[in-house]
């Protein structure tokens, strides 16, 4: 094969690691400051992806109505779950954690069904705006404008996300509850309030991500399944509740598969989950130290 | 223990025994099938059970065994030929194989850290099981599987696993209450005093997940008998999801509760997928119900209901 | 029986024990004491290998046992309460001392022969000579913090020690169950044979039980000797007094 086509296999590889990414990285952060994962997280990117369709379908004329597709689907699904942690889950935290993870994936039972209540179990898709269609080249190299902005829009997430981390107060205090919960409360900060904005962050990354996915993708019942176990992967491999370490898993994914898909199409898929177990092998805790 | 209590679980489980015998005598086909079902999803809730609820061990990824035994049955009566009964033999074998396996690789970790790894190295199972079209026949799975001819009519398949099923929970219950379940609760309750008294609490976490999974491994073969097919889902998450719902809503720290999870789960799949096709929304709705009002499961609530509170978790176990 | 030298370890930054030297003679009484954050703590999880040290050797009856699991130490002779209850809730208080007991036997992997019958005797035994006959059928969980902590000796005696260390056997105890405790520990000493080492707050409890202390201060030993050499001693009445701290 002709390295300008492996270069643009493996480009292509990297934007899909980028929806990896930002879906992990919702789970990853809902994971270390409430210590939940969080099963309905699938769910909720499929709510994201079904939600941009709506939006993008009835602005159809609309010129920026992907635009405003992929800011109001993210909304829609960081809403939802604003009423999930606020209704149920906030009375839940005293107890037992595996009830947590049960709890958790109730609500994506009832999450799924409503989603087949709201938009049938049709086979849905969008296409790209305008200025995403077609193909950009990079000298030899030529990948769909999509997975370009794809793979600016990542690490622009990435980093977003490490800023507000790092350099917002609710950042901090969330990252605090993470490390030393009582630590947080004897402070006199309203925790129950920290893990609803975590709950709501990691949430509209799940809509984020599955808006993301809307053009690139069938939208369709069924396809929470797939990316939970991967953004599960990913996850561990990087470290629980580390957002850098679900950007490492992420690509660790996303280049294992396609390089896959080069050698071994028929397998493509077995790559990535070997990749998990061989750097579970070498380290089970992940590749960066988790937050707690 | 007290007597009286013991007397009367005798007796409602021999109650039940009896009309489980006879049931096939009047009650339709169709309603025997269900039964041989849930007598196969309630063995292996009761194996997951087993590392779970008595052992306090996350596992995350109960179906891999399930799956593991059913396709090892399925694989060696037809690619390898071999006679139904070697098969039968063998499937609970290779699953507890794969236990001691995926076992010895997680048992470094704990808690959620052991969970997401299992949840890896199943998976990795279940992909290869899903693409290998050529040996596994991929996401068409394997149908029509050879089986003896006593096993052809459901009625003998059901007393067949009736059989089976009903042998392997004496073996549970026994296992439960020997000196290795007493040690086993006792890790689930504080390992690091284990540890302190002497109990190698990796080895007897290892040892539970072998014998969790050889029971799996048995309701996969006797899934294998009822259906006569096999398929990838039988080895994916949601199924390990589905078995672990079955213990926490019959109550994971009862012996029975996971049997009364898994009639209850199958019973709702099976009657209200008839009339709805929004199953998984009431199953959802359901479970959502008993975490906030039954955290202890049904059997936990009717044990404490029926029994003086300072011995509430003792009649069950 | 048991003697430590030199053991330190430190956390982080953090030196929680540093060159600490302890020795128990068979059959003997020891206490440790020091202020809050002395390390004694740390110095019992290091012995019973909770936690592993950096350097220095722990030799019991005669055999290196750093650095092994805390199964493997207990195996050898040395039972361990802890400071807080530690004990198995939802087992039956019989259950908790039975898994020692088990343990202790080699049977704790015994799979198809009813608890029930087993290690009976020895169970009854030890829970008759720590007072919990009358409480062996409740759960642990529900038993008061007395009964919690007295449980908390007896599953370490199910381990038949040679000897057995108490962290803070008394805490939080009432004057009343604190003088049965140390009555209780008294006896074990006496009547099992059983070669004694704990750490206490109470310094009236200490220099009327124990025959040698050790005192720790910022994770070292400043002495070990009999109560009055201890009492006499200017380092710890410098530590004690100095420092404000008793």
């Amino acid at each position: 094969m002709d390295p300008a086509a492996l270069s643009s296999q493996i480009l292509i590889g990297l934007s899909r690691a980028m929806i990896l990414f930002i879906v992990s990285a919702g789970l990853s952060f809902v994971l270390g400051v409430l210590r939940v994962p969080n099963i309905a997280h699938g769910s909720l990117y499929m709510i994201g992806a079904f939600a941009a369709f709506t939006v993008a379908t009835l602005l159809q004329r609309n010129p920026a109505g992907f635009w405003i597709a992929l800011v109001v689907a993210p909304l829609v699904v960081a809403a939802v779950g604003l009423v999930i942690e606020r209704v149920l889950l906030a009375h839940l935290y005293q107890r037992e954690h595996l009830m947590l993870i049960l709890f958790t994936f109730a609500v994506g039972l009832v999450l799924n069904d409503l989603v087949k209540i709201v938009w049938g179990a049709d086979y849905r898709s969008i296409m790209p705006p305008p200025l995403l269609s077609g193909a950009v080249s990079l000298g030899d190299i030529s990948i769909p404008r999509y997975n370009f902005f794809l793979l600016i829009l990542g690490p622009i997430v990435a980093v977003a996300m490490w800023l507000f981390v790092n350099k917002t107060k609710i950042g901090k205090i969330s990252r605090a509850a993470a490390v030393d919960r009582e630590m947080v409360g004897v402070l006199g900060i309203n925790v129950s309030w920290v893990f609803a904005a975590a709950f709501v962050i990691g949430c509209f990354l799940a809509g984020l991500g599955g808006a993301l996915v809307a053009p690139m993708t069938s939208i369709s019942l069924g396809m929470d399944h797939t990316i939970i176990i991967e953004s599960f992967l990913i996850v561990t491999i990087g470290g629980l509740g580390n957002i850098w370490g679900a950007l490492i898993g992420a690509l660790i994914f996303g280049l294992t598969q396609s390089v896959g898909l080069l050698v071994l199409p028929q397998f493509a898929v077995v790559f990535p989950y070997a990749a998990v177990v061989i750097v579970l092998w070498l380290r089970p805790r992940g590749l960066l130290r988790s937050v707690w | 223990m007290n007597r009286f209590v013991e007397s009367r679980w005798l007796g409602a489980v021999a109650a039940v025994l009896c009309l489980l015998l006879i049931l096939p005598l009047f009650a339709p086909e169709f309603y025997i099938y269900i039964l041989a079902l849930i007598l196969v999803t309630a063995l292996l809730a009761m194996s997951l059970n087993l590392a779970l609820g008595y052992g306090g061990i996350y596992q995350f990824h109960h179906a891999v065994f399930y799956g593991v035994g059913a396709y090892a049955v399925a694989l060696m009566i037809t690619r390898a030929s071999l006679p139904w009964w070697i098969s039968f033999i063998a499937g609970p074998m290779v699953a507890a194989l794969t236990g001691l396996l995926i076992g010895w690789f997680c048992i470094r970790l704990t808690k959620l850290y052991f969970g997401m790894l299992q949840i890896s190295l199943g998976s990795l199972i279940w992909i290869i099981v899903y693409r290998w079209y050529d040996f596994t026949g991929g996401d068409n799975g394997i149908h029509d599987i050879p089986m003896p001819v006593f096993l052809m009519s459901t009625n003998s398949v059901y007393y067949f696993i009736l059989a089976i099923v009903a042998v392997c929970l004496i073996a549970l219950y026994l296992i439960v209450k020997s000196p290795f379940g007493a040690t086993l609760q006792a890790i689930r309750d504080n390992p690091q005093r284990c540890e302190a008294v002497g109990v190698n609490v990796r080895q007897h976490q290892l040892m539970a997940i072998v014998v969790a999974a050889f029971f799996a491994g048995v309701a996969g073969v006797l899934f294998v008998g009822l259906e006569r097919s096999v398929f990838p889902n039988m080895l994916f998450w949601v199924l390990s999801l589905e078995i672990f719902v079955m213990c926490l809503l019959g109550g994971w720290f009862t012996f029975a509760g996971p049997l009364l999870g898994a009639a209850i789960v199958v019973a709702l799949r099976t009657f209200v997928s008839q009339y709805t096709d929004y199953y998984t929304m009431i199953l959802g709705i359901i479970l959502i119900l008993l975490i906030f009002f039954l955290p202890e499961g049904v059997m936990g609530f009717i044990l404490e209901k029926s029994m003086p509170r300072t011995q509430s978790s003792e009649g069950g176990r | 029986m048991l003697s430590v030298e030199g053991v330190s370890k430190s956390f982080d930054q953090f030196m929680a024990v540093r060159r600490a030297n302890l020795t128990v003679p068979e059959g003997s009484v020891v206490a440790v004491i020091g202020p809050n954050g002395a390390g004694k703590t740390t110095l019992f999880n290091l012995i019973t290998g909770q936690l592993k040290s950096d350097r220095g050797s722990i030799v019991f009856r005669g055999e290196e046992i750093s650095g092994l699991p805390p199964y493997e130490i207990c195996r050898r002779g040395i039972g361990r309460a802890f400071q807080i209850a530690n004990v198995f809730a939802r087992l039956t208080v019989f259950e908790n001392v039975q898994v020692a007991v088990l343990a202790q036997q080699r049977k704790s992997t015994h799979l198809f022969r009813p608890a029930q019958g087993i290690a009976v005797a020895e169970t009854h035994s030890i829970l008759e000579s720590t007072g919990l006959t009358g409480q062996a059928r409740r759960l642990a969980g529900v038993l008061s913090h007395g009964d919690q902590r007295v449980l908390e000796i007896a599953i370490a005696l199910g381990s038949q020690p040679k000897l057995l260390i108490l962290d803070e056997p008394t805490a939080g105890m009432s004057p009343e169950e604190t003088a049965t405790t140390m009555t209780l520990v008294n006896q074990l000493a006496k009547t099992r044979g059983i070669t004694i080492l704990f750490c206490e707050h109470d310094m009236d409890i200490v220099f009327s039980v124990a025959q040698s202390i050790m005192v720790m201060q910022h994770g070292s030993t400043i002495i070990q000797g009999t109560p009055d050499q201890v009492r006499q001693n200017r380092a710890v009445q410098e530590a004690y007094l100095g420092g404000g701290d008793a």
